[in-house]
């Protein structure tokens, strides 16, 4: 499939689950080609970063679900930033283990599951629908029961996957990708490269299988997919690149600029891979 | 731009603050220390040096390092793995003692960094409460501000995200029962929740630091103890040549603390 075959699958409306963690193995191909898309209305489920951003610069979220939305080496993301403080959009914010807690429930078909975290917190104080759950045993604690995180879809990047959706990390952290196709009704992943199922252990231990095909119902190839976030070993983060985005952001006309320049003109993803070329040609 | 190694030259303020906050992880034994920030992350390394070496250290990202290399330098040996699944269950398991920054801390230890105003619809969006809800329930937690003043030091917090210990026994057992505010590290000095009803108490100050200063630095009424203040302890010989000759050389710790 191709990035804009998989987003012709989704629609408005929809919970999307959306991988990675922060500005790393995000699937970034995959969130252009939504951004190409009319798809908006979105419930956006994330350890978020520049795919939040994105989203939300091109209002395309009506709710999200996070515990951060940070670019790491720039801590704030600027468009996430600016869309709470327009009050842009719903917002569920949890602890990053609850979220944890709550994507392990979606994956399991239960209900919800318990956890310490949140206890005391605004977590709870600013989301009245959150509960607690009493211990049945001796003990009789009273802990918080993290609602299950269900998904009408998933979007991952991978580092390998082969044509049949088994997917492969090599980098040193699976991040919850597993955990996001498992609780999804439906899941695509986008991979650097697509290889023979032969040649995914042929080079590395069989535990970086992380996503299985039963979990995967399409993949795409697209190489620099995750760009600007890290894929490591792949390829780090574009940080010049994430900087220009991130000073773009905070100026309207800049941002104009940007948009059009890298997302709007670009027709498909290779064309936004030439524009990027082009971009890092010119800084030297 | 390199400090020469002096030896028993006088300490400058961001020493101070490197051997403060290595105090806190002090006899916590085999333990995970987080440091967040270049400060601690120095004290993180000078404490493993000296006075904890069973301490265990992460590379900031999933691997445990099996060597001391200094700030901002690729280690060399890894011992072990910790994904974010896996250190967020070491969380829960309590095995860690965290050093985290707060944009907002009131004198129960309640700690913010998700956001400033309203939270529905904030004035000033920050970070969001990221894992201090599950830190400050399950694990030693400390706080480092490099910058003690009225703007961090608040009467009450926006947006609790690192629990206090007035809204932990609020909670209930749950919440209670692995609670633990171990210190508050600033520029000015050393705190901890010693005062009645866990209220935050001034436990040091740093050399060069005056009691009105850091009163009138913080937000609220400060304890103090009736004995009087003590300054904070000297580094030895052996920490300084440590702090400026192996784990920071390029001298990255005055860029978070200024000396006065």
């Amino acid at each position: 499939m191709t990035p804009d075959e998989i987003v012709g699958r989704l629609h408005s409306g929809m919970t999307l689950g959306i991988g990675g963690w922060g500005s790393r193995r995000k699937p970034m191909a995959l969130v252009r080609a939504l951004l190409r898309s009319d798809v908006t209305d979105l419930t956006v489920v994330s350890y978020g970063g520049p795919d939040i951003g994105l989203l939300a610069a091109a209002g395309r979220i009506r709710k999200l679900v996070a515990a951060f939305t940070t670019l790491d080496s720039i801590p704030l993301e600027p468009h996430f930033r600016a869309a709470r403080e327009r009050g842009s959009f719903e917002l569920v914010e949890l602890d990053e283990a609850m979220f944890m807690q709550g994507l392990t429930a979606g994956a399991q078909r239960l209900p919800f599951l318990p956890i310490r975290a949140g206890l005391g917190s605004d977590v709870l104080r600013v989301n009245p629908n959150l509960r607690t759950v009493t211990s049945p045993y001796e003990d009789g604690e009273e802990l918080v029961a993290v609602p299950a995180l269900r998904m009408d879809a998933a979007l991952v990047h991978l580092n390998r996957a082969d044509r049949f959706g088994n997917g492969q990390y090599l980098g040193p952290d699976p991040y919850f990708d597993d955990l996001f196709c498992e609780a999804s009704e439906t899941a695509y992943v986008s991979c650097e490269r697509i290889v023979d199922s032969a040649e995914l252990t042929a080079h590395a231990a069989p535990q970086t299988m992380l996503v299985s095909r039963h979990t995967v119902t399409g993949v795409t190839e697209t190489p620099g997919g995750a760009h600007f976030t890290s894929c490591v070993p792949d390829y780090g983060r574009d940080e010049p690149f994430q900087k220009a985005y991130a000073t773009a952001a905070a100026d309207p006309d800049a941002w104009d600029a940007f948009r059009t320049r890298f997302l709007t003109e670009p027709g498909t993803e290779q064309d936004y891979r030439l524009a990027v070329r082009a971009w890092h040609k010119e800084q030297r | 731009m390199t400090r020469p190694s002096t030896g028993t030259a006088t300490a400058t303020r961001a020493e101070y603050c490197v051997i403060a906050c290595a105090e806190t992880w002090r006899g916590d034994g085999e333990i995970v220390a987080s440091p967040m920030g270049t400060v601690p992350s120095i004290a993180a390394r000078v404490a493993k040096l000296t006075f904890s070496p069973d301490l265990l250290l992460t590379d900031g990202e999933a691997l445990l390092i099996g060597d001391v290399p200094a700030v901002g330098a690729a280690s060399a040996v890894t011992e072990g793995w910790l994904p974010y699944r896996k250190h967020l269950t070491m969380v829960m398991g309590g095995k860690r003692h965290v050093m985290m920054g707060a944009s907002q801390l009131d004198r129960f230890g309640n700690q913010n960094i998700s956001c400033i105003g309203d939270w529905t619809r904030p004035t000033r969006q920050l970070l969001g409460v990221r894992g201090a809800p599950v830190n400050t329930l399950n694990n030693p937690v400390s706080y480092w501000i490099p910058r003690h003043s009225t703007r961090v030091f608040v009467e009450k917090v926006d947006m609790i995200s690192g629990v206090g210990y007035d809204s932990a026994a609020a909670a209930g057992p749950s919440a209670t029962r692995f609670h633990d505010l171990r210190r508050v590290v600033s520029d000015l000095g050393v705190l901890d929740f010693g005062a009645p009803g866990h209220a935050m108490r001034l436990v040091s100050l740093h050399p060069g630091v005056t009691l009105d200063q850091i009163r009138e630095a913080t937000g609220f009424a400060l304890s103090v103890p009736d004995v009087g203040v003590p300054y904070t302890r000297e580094p030895t010989a052996e920490e300084l040549r440590l702090i400026r000759d192996v784990v920071d050389p390029r001298g990255l710790r005055d860029r978070e603390v200024r000396h006065p």
